[in-house]
């Protein structure tokens, strides 16, 4: 067990098997998605209260639900990466990063056209869980521009590791002090508090798409990282021979 | 002034240290050893890296491999004693501007063990004691390396790390730093010193040449 | 190994003397003490020139634009927390001393707060006047501005940390702690806010003295490591 771990962290090795598993975590994915968005696009009943415009949650609740994984996966990695010096620990945590940031993106802008029927407007401030996604892009912009801003590779990822570690205990507390706020603000919040309650037909899709995109994220996480890889490594011995190998060697 | 019984034996040593920064190394499989009376001199040319040996040695720096010991005992595991045994005289001086060489070094004071000489004794030692009163912003470069100095000689510690100690120093001031290294060396203090200088004492050396 | 020789200062001894260095330094220059002040009296001028001074506007967004403004004049002043330690070298020396770094960084942090934290405390009540707040408001505002901003010093101490010596650390060194620094602007806030509506503010003040605590027990350790990193 620890023999594989070892081989793991090795950055070689992990550039060799990354592609392999990235397309067994994709096409699965995909497949889940294609199911989730058709079967939630139109097979899923109309809401009674909110009609068509509800169906944005099946991108809208994956990609929040994946921009927190994400960051957690920023913060964790980034840890590893600190504590045990592991370098391929350091190259997921920024691979990782600018991916959570997007699906962070998406789900306010998913959240915000779901809301413009909702709240009449483009943006609700008062609402808890699209101000907390806010406050998470700007720790995510953080993170990534104290990665732009260091040269030197090995002292960007132990410092953005660090900021990850102390962001992910604030993360935790914006949650709670943002939903305090919105209580004494008396705002609508756009997903209704009942999550498992609702209809089977409604619900399938919803979870094929959780999974789905969660698959899909762990597909395009291991290609960036492999990339990041490639990019850290280009300099050593192993990367040229692969490079000037002849044709027919992967 | 070097007391107690544990200076006479002390021995810091190196083994196979290697050090990289971002994809260049700067230097492979170092190794060396200094005891009580000894000094050990690195030489190099600009960029060849004695400040990063030095760095790497007193633990701002990590190593690629390779070990540090102080005393038999790997510095990793016994960071604070090796810290409180050594003090560092680095290229930048380390004082603040704003304030009194008086005031600099009575802050200094609490920062590692002190010796019996007063500050009055050290500043006549250095030659400066008409600067007391002056903000550290109001003396020379050369003038502001001795207020360094003073560090060294009011601490109580075995080790002396100087990384390139001559730098603005007059001829006067490059033979006041050997005379106290020669001192610190008689009473069993130990020193480590980069320079791209030819250094003469009458003491054992050591040299490790990095390139 | 029993060490006969020369006495090791005490552990308090070298954060009692960083601290005292650090006000020694702000006494000498009392203009670091002064902007962020004058910064402070200038933004929560803004407001009312930008958006109407109305008695009713005022008592409604005295508490928020108070603690806005006292949050951006903490981040002015926690930008020189240690570049001119840095600059200079001391902060080199201090890594290598056999002083714990979390204590002496602790140390600089409460220097940093009696000289930023502390004196928009005292100044808070001359501004919150002008926005027409009540006495007994005033005293809430001060208190929770008191525990926010020694949570702002230390959360920003480690920001401080992890930007000193970077090329524009200015603006990073705020993109890094505005997030961190949102829960304590929206408990304090709107505590000041319930407490001008004259109903419970209890919770918040609680919440406040809580994340005081807890950064002061967790954050020195994550700026002294921060500070070893920049330093590499």
């Amino acid at each position: 067990m620890w023999k594989w771990f070892h081989q793991l962290a090795s950055p070689p090795h992990f550039y060799r098997i990354a592609p392999a598993f990235s397309t067994w975590l994709l096409l699965p994915g995909l497949a889940l998605i294609a199911y989730g968005v058709y079967s939630g696009l139109f097979l899923a009943p109309m809401d009674y209260q909110q009609g068509d415009a509800f169906r944005i949650i099946y991108i809208h609740v994956p990609s929040a639900y994946l921009s927190l994984m994400a960051y957690m996966i920023v913060a964790v990695a980034g840890g590893i990466g600190l504590i045990w010096r592991m370098k391929l620990a350091h190259a997921v945590a920024a691979s990782a990063a600018p991916l959570g940031a997007w699906f962070t993106f998406l789900a306010l802008a998913t959240g915000s056209i779901w809301g413009r029927p909702m709240w009449g407007t483009w943006w609700e401030w008062a609402d808890p869980r699209m101000m907390s996604e806010l406050i998470l892009l700007f720790f995510y912009f953080g993170y990534m521009a104290l990665r732009a801003a260091i040269d030197d590779t090995a002292k960007a990822d132990k410092a953005s590791a660090l900021l990850a570690l102390v962001g992910v205990v604030n993360v935790i507390i914006v949650h709670y002090s943002v939903e305090w706020w919105s209580s004494l603000h008396q705002g609508q919040t756009i997903m209704a508090e009942g999550g498992p309650a609702m209809d089977p037909g409604m619900l399938y899709p919803l979870l094929a798409n959780i999974f789905g995109f969660t698959l899909l994220f762990g597909s395009l996480l291991l290609r960036r990282t492999r990339t990041e890889v490639l990019f850290r490594e280009r300099r050593t011995r192993w990367v040229k021979e692969m490079i000037l190998a002849p044709e027919g060697q992967s | 002034m070097v007391t107690g019984p544990g200076a006479l034996t002390a021995r810091l040593s190196a083994e196979g240290l290697t050090l990289f920064r971002g994809d260049r190394c700067l230097f492979r499989n170092v190794s060396f050893a200094v005891r009580s009376g000894e000094l050990l001199i690195l030489e190099g040319s600009n960029g060849s890296g004695k400040t990063s040996l030095m760095k790497a040695l007193v633990g701002m720096l990590d190593l690629e491999n390779g070990v540090v010991s102080w005393n038999g005992k790997p510095v990793s595991e016994q960071r604070q004693v090796f810290h409180g045994a050594l003090v560092w005289t680095a290229h930048r001086v380390g004082l603040k501007a704003d304030l009194t060489p008086v005031e600099n070094l009575r802050y200094e004071a609490a920062l590692r063990p002190q010796g019996d000489d007063g500050l009055d004794k050290v500043f006549e030692r250095l030659e400066i004691s008409r600067l007391k009163p002056l903000p550290l912003r109001s003396l020379s470069a050369g003038q502001q390396r001795r207020v360094a100095l003073a560090r060294m000689l009011l601490a109580d510690v075995p080790l002396w790390l100087m990384d390139e100690p001559f730098t603005n120093l007059d001829r006067e001031g490059r033979a006041l730093v050997m005379d106290l290294v020669k001192e610190h060396l008689d009473e069993g203090g130990m020193c480590v010193m980069a320079a791209h200088q030819d250094v003469e004492i009458d003491a054992p050396v050591t040299k490790v040449v990095l390139r | 190994m029993t060490d006969q020789g020369p006495q090791m200062p005490g552990l308090l001894v070298g954060l009692v003397a960083v601290a005292r260095r650090d006000l020694l330094l702000a006494w000498k220059r009392p203009g670091d003490v002064l902007n962020p002040l004058f910064f402070f009296a200038m933004v929560c001028t803004l407001f009312p020139l930008a958006v109407g001074p109305s008695a009713e506007q005022l008592t409604f967004s005295g508490p928020g634009v108070l603690w806005v403004a006292a949050l951006l004049a903490m981040l002015i002043s926690l930008n020189s927390l240690f570049i001119s330690d840095f600059d200079d070298g001391s902060l080199e020396q201090l890594l290598v001393s056999p002083q714990p770094l979390p204590l002496v960084g602790l140390g600089k942090t409460a220097a940093h707060w009696l000289t930023s934290g502390l004196p928009l405390v005292l100044v808070s009540p001359i501004v919150a006047i002008t926005y027409r707040m009540p006495g007994d408001v005033v005293l809430v505002l001060m208190l929770t501005l008191t525990l926010g901003t020694i949570s702002l010093s230390l959360l920003g101490s480690i920001g401080a940390a992890l930007t000193v010596g970077l090329h524009r650390g200015t603006a990073l060194l705020s993109l890094l702690i505005l997030p961190l620094s949102m829960p304590v602007l929206i408990i304090g806030a709107n505590t000041v806010s319930l407490a001008a509506g004259n109903e419970t503010y209890s919770a918040g003040i609680w919440a406040l003295s809580a994340y005081a605590v807890g950064t002061l027990s967790l954050a020195p350790y994550a700026t002294a490591a921060a500070l070893r990193i920049s330093n590499e």
